[in-house]
């Protein structure tokens, strides 16, 4: 909507901060260079202080590793972002191996602070200026150490495949054979950065380096740690939230064979045995008397109304452009619709656990996080040790979507820890992982617009409540009532809009405890606002792709897009009765997005969502196999949201509990998608989260056009769509 | 009564109650860690093992059902013809993410590809629709088991 803040956006976290670097000689020789990546939802957390998080060490054998605070959860980090170092290094990408960045390496002479965590798609956001920069100063050292060692002029060297080669003379020295030197001489200030014409590793399809350790069984998840007399244990929370233990009968438990000790918490009570199996059947074989406490009685019915009634009084101004009462009062036509998205799940393949071994005033942590230093934090507290007493090891994570970024998993562990001689790996049930999630919010929405007489939308009010999950996960960021996560996607559209206000109002629902989840606040607000232009188009009887496509004159990205899928999918093409397209077109995590979806809806309303095209332009492309199957991820992600997503509360408790009674899409009924990715220069926009916010309005509005019908409440009903006999 | 289990190809003795289900045996008494734990329910298949060649979901299997039959799990399949072309077409369609369910995904295809050397669309989601992928890398499984069958026709 206004093209110079869209562009600064795009451009990542902090485009006009330089990045830090110190160079220094490598424990066991060689170069080490130390680097400050930007991390963390928003600008608030980043120290305004050198403190570096992220390192590459060049040693004497030639082998270059990058330690990063960044992690693997199936995103292609560990194999994009050594691109990034390779490229520059002029190295080959096998030379670079990659290490979970702990918290308290002693290897590291810097502690790493601030917020280390992976989310908001902002690791290539974050690594692309800083790593490169990194590796054309370590290149350019090497380059420098090469000159004189030969006494002759730096220029008249180059870098080439992990070597430094004075073409006249043929003369070559590895990197390894120079890094000591290298490590010597003064960090240059404003090295020059390969031009992408130049590139040879960024822009081409690299295989995923942690491919094959995943298809042979060997890969280390957190669930896999194995420390020596590692004891199994598994639990039960209040099914309540903010319930209590009133009573625990264990005497059935303690007989189950393999079963070691029985653990009762404050909310909640665990089994600790030689293994799972054994754990498990001692859960299940006490019998626990809860004090449910005050949120007994909650529903979901109740937590929407509380909503409901929240966005019909005011709220904190998240944007503001023009005046929208007075356009909206001098309108011709008025449209006005609330919207509603429901609490989701993670439901990561990996269930949470986490192993501690609580010791001798210290405490071992084995985990897969996304946010290892929260871990460290959070167990510190629960284990009344200073943070540098708790050793965290990260693991690959099986499946995060925000899940991974809270702790609360790791302080089970160490409350139950505290009580076991010996490690012990706490493993949540699918059952506990469901019931005791930290939830996507619910949100609410109030929305009208304007339509002048030939149905150009001339004003756009929106007002819209529910959780900040911001204000809880990292305070400083949420100001004056607004956090850049829950309004992100609903004040910053694409569309040229003149007259347009929405508001905030923070509500958390009583006891449910609510989290990031695969693109947080877009996951909601482009449903909302991709639906509800749709919902314009229609009153103003317009194609919805045309009527898109004539508010983005100062968005000409948006615009490509567009096209680009409209032409892909065959928008406007005819389909069998019962069928029908939508479009949803997105800027948000710094990338542009379009999508087509295609469905089927039966007469018993069943939605089988056939085909998704579309249409990115995510800046530069680093590896150009992963941005397809991010976008495929994503997709499928939001398509299962569309279709099943719902947890919903009765009597205070989680209805849902497993597999079948929260749905996730399978391969039959997995939609055939197509990606087209725009050829960019621009930086690199986040690609992780962007499919799935896209996709549910893009079904949402293919149901309209199948059916008639405007689903402004997800999951799909089928009921509503239920034709009659 | 300890139960004598025969796991890709060697004997293992295990003291545990009759009821406990394979996968437990597996990764917590063995520390065979391959095989992933998901749901419990026999509802997502990260837990499937070959059982005599059968793909079986061993979160339901108990220790005292499985007599002497060979089990066979992930740390093991690329011994098999049809586990060695999956795991290669894996690689080759770039199909993993995050990769919890994939030792599942890949038992579950390769016991297909054993039993049907040319499956075709509705083969694949028959075999495969037990095991659920969150990343949601269901068209790369696809097009990796066709893949992998392409090299059957070439061995003919």
């Amino acid at each position: 909507m206004r093209p110079d803040r869209v562009t600064s956006r795009a451009s990542g976290t902090n485009p006009s901060r330089r990045s830090f670097l110190t160079a220094s000689a490598a424990v066991g020789g060689g170069l080490m260079m130390g680097i400050s990546l930007p991390l963390g939802h928003s600008k608030a957390a980043q120290s305004e202080g050198f403190a570096p998080n992220a390192f590459i060490r060049i040693g004497s054998d030639d082998a270059v590793v990058l330690t990063m605070p960044y992690v693997e959860m199936g995103q292609g980090t560990y194999t994009s972002i050594p691109m990034l170092i390779a490229e520059e290094l002029e190295v080959n990408l096998q030379q670079v191996r990659l290490e979970h960045a702990p918290p308290n390496e002693k290897l590291y002479a810097n502690p790493l602070l601030g917020v280390q965590a992976t989310g908001n798609s902002n690791a290539m956001r974050g690594a692309w200026k800083p790593l490169r920069e990194a590796g054309a100063t370590a290149r350019t050292m090497l380059v420098a150490a090469a000159a004189k060692r030969w006494g002759v002029d730096p220029q008249s060297c180059r870098a080439q495949d992990g070597a430094v080669i004075h073409a006249s003379s043929g003369r070559r020295l590895t990197h390894g054979e120079l890094a000591a030197d290298a490590a010597k001489l003064p960090v240059p200030q404003n090295v020059t950065l390969k031009s992408p014409e130049d590139f040879k590793l960024i822009g081409t399809p690299v295989r995923r380096l942690d491919a094959p350790a995943k298809v042979n069984g060997t890969a280390a998840y957190g669930i896999d740690a194995r420390p020596p007399g590692v004891k199994i244990a598994t639990l039960a929370q209040s099914p309540v939230f903010g319930g209590r233990v009133k009573s625990v009968d264990d005497a059935g438990a303690k007989a189950v064979k393999g079963v070691r000790q029985i653990i009762r918490l404050d909310d909640a009570v665990a089994v600790v045995a030689d293994h799972m199996g054994a754990a498990k059947k001692g859960l299940a074989a006490l019998k626990i008397e809860w004090d449910e406490g005050p949120h007994a009685g909650l529903s979901t019915e109740a937590v929407a109304r509380e909503l409901d009634q929240a966005t019909q009084r005011s709220g904190a101004v998240a944007q503001n452009i023009g005046d929208v009462d007075k356009a909206l009062a001098g309108a011709a036509t008025r449209v006005e619709a609330t919207y509603q998205v429901p609490f989701l799940a993670h439901a990561t393949m990996e269930p949470m656990n986490c192993t501690a071994h609580f010791r001798n005033g210290e405490c071992e942590i084995w985990i897969g996080s996304q946010a290892v230093a929260r871990v460290q934090a959070m167990a510190a507290a629960a284990a009344g040790l200073p943070p540098e007493k708790v050793i965290v090891h990260n693991h690959l994570i099986g499946g995060g979507f925000g899940r991974r970024l809270e702790a609360d998993g790791a302080v089970r562990a160490v409350q139950i820890a505290q009580q076991v001689d010996g490690p012990v790996k706490v493993v949540w049930t699918r059952e506990e992982d469901i019931q005791h999630d930290m939830y996507r919010p619910y949100w609410f929405d109030r929305i009208t617009a304007g339509l002048d007489g030939q149905g150009r939308p001339v004003a756009w009010k929106n007002r819209f409540a529910g959780s900040s999950v911001i204000a809880r996960w990292l305070p400083p960021a949420f100001k004056d009532g607004l956090d850049p996560d829950s309004t992100e996607g609903a004040i910053d559209l694409v569309y040229d809009l003149p007259n347009f206000h929405v508001q905030f109002v923070r509500v958390e629902p009583p006891g449910i405890p609510t989290a990031f989840w695969r693109s947080v606040g877009p996951s909601h607000n482009v449903f909302v606002t991709e639906s509800f232009i749709d919902e314009l188009a229609a009153a103003a009887q317009q194609d919805a792709v045309a009527y898109r496509r004539a508010l983005l004159d100062k968005s000409p990205r948006a615009k490509a897009v567009l096209d680009l899928v409209a032409e892909k999918s065959g928008w406007g093409q005819a389909l069998p009765k019962g069928s029908g397209r939508g479009v949803s077109l997105q800027f948000v995590f710094g990338s542009y997005q379009a999508q087509v979806a295609e469905v089927e809806v039966s007469k018993a309303g069943a939605v089988r969502v056939r085909r998704v095209v579309c249409a990115a332009d995510c800046g530069t492309v680093v590896n150009p196999d992963t941005v397809q199957a991010q976008i495929q991820s994503g997709i499928v992600f939001g398509a299962t949201a569309a279709l099943y997503g719902e947890i919903t509360l009765k009597n205070g408790r989680v209805e849902q509990s497993n597999f079948d009674s929260y749905q996730v899409l399978r391969i039959n009924e997995a939609p055939v998608i197509e990606v087209h990715v725009v050829q960019s220069s621009e930086p690199p926009g986040g690609m992780g989260e962007t499919g799935t916010s896209a996709a549910v309005p893009a079904i949402a509005n293919a149901i309209f056009a199948a059916t008639g019908k405007r689903l402004r409440k997800m999951p799909v009903d089928a009921n509503a769509l239920k034709q009659p006999a | 009564m300890p139960f004598t289990l025969k796991v890709n190809g060697a004997s293992h003795s295990v003291d545990v109650d009759d009821d406990t289900p394979l996968l437990w045996v597996l990764r917590d008494v063995l520390g065979m860690t391959g095989t992933k734990f998901g749901c419990g329910m026999a509802l997502c298949g990260a837990c499937t093992v070959h059982i005599d060649g059968a793909a079986t979901r061993s979160c339901i299997t108990t220790i005292d059902s499985i007599g002497t039959s060979q089990i066979t799990t992930i740390e093991a399949i690329g011994g098999t013809p049809a586990g060695a072309k999956i795991q290669k077409a894996w690689l080759d369609q770039e199909v993993v993410q995050c990769g919890y369910c994939q030792s599942g995904q890949i038992m579950s295809a390769a016991a297909l590809l054993a039993s049907n050397p040319h499956p075709d669309d509705a083969d694949i989601d028959d075999a495969m629709r037990g095991n659920i992928c969150r990343c949601g890398t269901y068209m790369r499984i696809r097009e990796a088991i066709k893949l992998a069958a392409q090299t059957n026709k070439k061995a003919g």
